[in-house]
């Protein structure tokens, strides 16, 4: 394997009139190509942020982002539309993230008119987007629907299709299955599994739900307060945690099953606010084994385990 | 152990330009004592429009209850003219919204929310109201002093804690709690779970949980009711429900969520979508998503029988051939 994507120091701040928000405070990371990065943390943690950062939504405040080895941080103009053929974006909600005046077949044909693919050619490219409508599951017959006329999952899948009319290397998933019932939720997981086979894509997979970022991801990022606090293989981070924010966290999912065996560790007060952070351990304020230093000294991300990265004064 | 809440046969459909939206069908129900009740289903299955018929707030026009009752304690609230409701609605029964950021007043101070609704059920002064109240935040768990805040000032956490608050505010004796924890984050959610039964223990209140997550459901719930297209389709005990499947419904729910503990390569969803609640098909309203579908399952609705001490399914399928293979 390849790595694809690398990010170095990533920031984010945003200025509030109350002080300078850190939506993501110095993240770094890679992945591999065809290889699943999920991305977890609850609201207000930076994850969309990083998200729109790294398919330039949003202008880091400073650090840098490669895409094979090439600095993309800064590019602009044709490089930038060039650089959209490889990035693509799965967004959250179904029900904003499309136009609702388009069709199915012009929201999926818009990139390829954009990018000029199939030389404009516009039954090449209704033939293209019929065979991305067959990938993801669409049937032909909604081809001239609207969006308003489909069901959640059925829109998703068009945002998937729109999403893949550029055969891109690489897609972010911000929350693509949180607005979707279970059984729904299910379908669409396999579909952009069966997808990552076919196509070899690479994915970062932003979520709040453990268990379905569990499920897709080959390695695991615990975000908090814009901070990356751990990051391991997924097997491993639900095996064993080492920040204590991440064993809160797992010991908080509810578990679909009876006597399903743990300790529930019960986090005291609330995520602290983002403007302005104080000095010191972002997790401090909640965490039950703070000592001196951690009010003191952020904790950088050091391994301490093979592949096994955690930001702790414990360890 | 009595039934403090009794459905029977309940209807309510919505008149709509596109057609009659049947939202609840012949739907029946018992809520004993002291009990928890899950009443689990995906978008559309008509579980906020039961509890919203139980609190008689059904939009009419276009919703109207069609036929059946609601007892509670033995009256049937669809009889009681709306001031008698009104004497029970809040007081007796209460219910916990699903969205905490939108179900406050934006320019009432929480505090004062808190008595508004203790004075519309006591005869209190102002001045006992608000201390009261005052109770109230600090048995949710917010300190008193914070009062004459107003809901912007409080996050998603506090602000379904106040809410909480006003629904427990008159000491009822059953909570409809629609979606308490689905806008919060898991750790404020188990905060939120924690506080719901610890409360509901100390004053033994019954309550109704409306929710999709069947994780949620196996904290807190004694018993368990799964909704699909407004009707029951199992009904039992925890164990019963977790264990002993026996609807295909539920067990595709079961199927579609990943399993935490263990590596699984692909989920098993069930295929197809929920039917539209205008055009309900003839037989069983499952049928075209079943896999163990039949000539009956078309042309029948089934009824809910009783297949072992207090555990109900509604399927042609169930004990015959092939019964406990798909497990």
């Amino acid at each position: 394997m390849s790595e694809l994507l690398r990010v170095e120091h990533l920031k984010k701040y945003f200025d509030t009139p109350r002080g300078l928000l850190h939506a993501v405070d110095d993240v770094s990371f890679s992945i591999e190509r065809g290889e699943t990065l999920g991305v977890v943390g609850e609201s207000g943690c930076g994850k969309s942020t990083l998200g729109r950062c790294i398919v330039h939504l949003l202008e880091p405040t400073g650090g840098k982002i490669f895409f094979k080895d090439e600095d993309i941080t800064n590019i602009r103009g044709e490089r930038l539309k060039e650089s959209r053929k490889s990035m693509q974006m799965i967004f959250q909600d179904p029900f904003s993230s499309l136009n609702p005046r388009m069709t199915v077949k012009s929201i999926i044909m818009e990139p390829m008119i954009i990018h000029k693919l199939h030389q404009g050619n516009e039954a090449a490219q209704e033939k293209a987007v019929l065979e991305i409508m067959e990938t993801v599951g669409l049937a032909k017959r909604l081809i001239d629907s609207y969006p308003h006329e489909l069901d959640g999952g059925r829109r998703q899948r068009i945002g998937i299709a729109r999403a893949l009319a550029l055969e891109p290397e690489f897609i972010v998933c911000d929350e693509p299955v949180s607005a979707l019932d279970v059984s729904i939720q299910a379908q669409i997981l396999n579909l952009m599994r069966d997808l990552q086979e076919e196509r070899n894509l690479t994915y970062i997979f932003i979520t709040h739900d453990l268990s379905v970022v569990k499920h897709i991801s080959d390695r695991i990022c615990v975000m908090y307060l814009g901070n990356i606090v751990e990051q391991c293989p997924a097997d491993k981070l639900f095996a064993s945690q080492f920040h204590p924010y991440t064993q809160a966290l797992l010991s908080a999912i509810p578990i679909a099953k009876i006597n399903a065996k743990r300790e529930r560790i019960i986090l005291k007060g609330e995520i602290t606010s983002p403007i302005d952070p104080e000095p010191g351990c972002r997790f401090a304020a909640r965490c039950l084994y703070t000592k001196p230093e951690c009010l003191e000294v952020q904790p950088d991300l050091k391994e301490v385990e093979d592949g096994h990265l955690v930001a702790c004064h414990l360890y | 152990m009595d039934n403090v809440i009794e459905i029977k046969d309940l209807s309510i459909q919505y008149a709509t330009d596109e057609g009659i939206v049947k939202a609840v069908n012949h739907l029946n129900l018992q809520l004993a004592r002291g009990e928890t009740l899950g009443l689990v289903g995906e978008t559309g299955a008509g579980k906020t429009t039961t509890a919203l018929g139980i609190m008689g707030l059904i939009p009419d026009p276009p919703g109207v209850i069609t036929g059946g009752e609601i007892l509670f304690e033995g009256t049937d609230l669809l009889k009681l003219s709306k001031q008698r409701l009104r004497a029970i609605r809040g007081n007796k029964i209460s219910m916990i919204f699903q969205d905490p950021m939108t179900s406050l007043n934006p320019v009432v101070t929480v505090g004062d929310q808190i008595a508004e609704s203790i004075r519309i059920h006591e005869k209190l002064s102002r001045a006992e109201a608000a201390l009261k109240a005052k109770d109230m935040l600090e048995l949710v768990g917010i300190p008193g002093d914070r009062y004459g805040e107003y809901p912007h000032q409080f996050s998603g956490g506090m602000k379904q804690r106040v809410i909480i608050a006003i629904a427990l505010s008159c000491n009822p004796e059953v909570i409809l709690a629609d979606e308490p924890t689905t806008a919060l984050d898991v750790t404020i959610q188990a905060q939120v779970l924690d506080l719901i039964s610890k409360l509901k223990k100390e004053k033994n209140t019954s309550m109704i949980l409306i929710t999709h997550d069947l994780g949620v459901v196996v904290e807190i719930c004694d018993k368990v009711a799964i909704m699909y297209a407004g009707e029951i389709v199992e009904y039992g005990s925890l164990e019963q429900i977790y264990d002993q499947t026996a609807h295909p419904y539920t067990k595709g729910l079961f199927g579609s969520i990943p399993d935490i503990e263990a590596k699984t390569s692909r989920l098993k969803p069930i295929p197809g979508l929920m039917p539209d609640p205008s055009n309900l098909p003839e037989g069983c309203s499952f049928e075209p998503r079943c896999e163990r579908s039949c000539q009956l399952c078309k042309e029948e609705n089934p009824p809910l029988i009783e297949i072992g001490n207090g555990h109900f399914v509604k399927c042609h399928n169930y004990g015959k051939v092939g019964e406990g293979e798909d497990v």
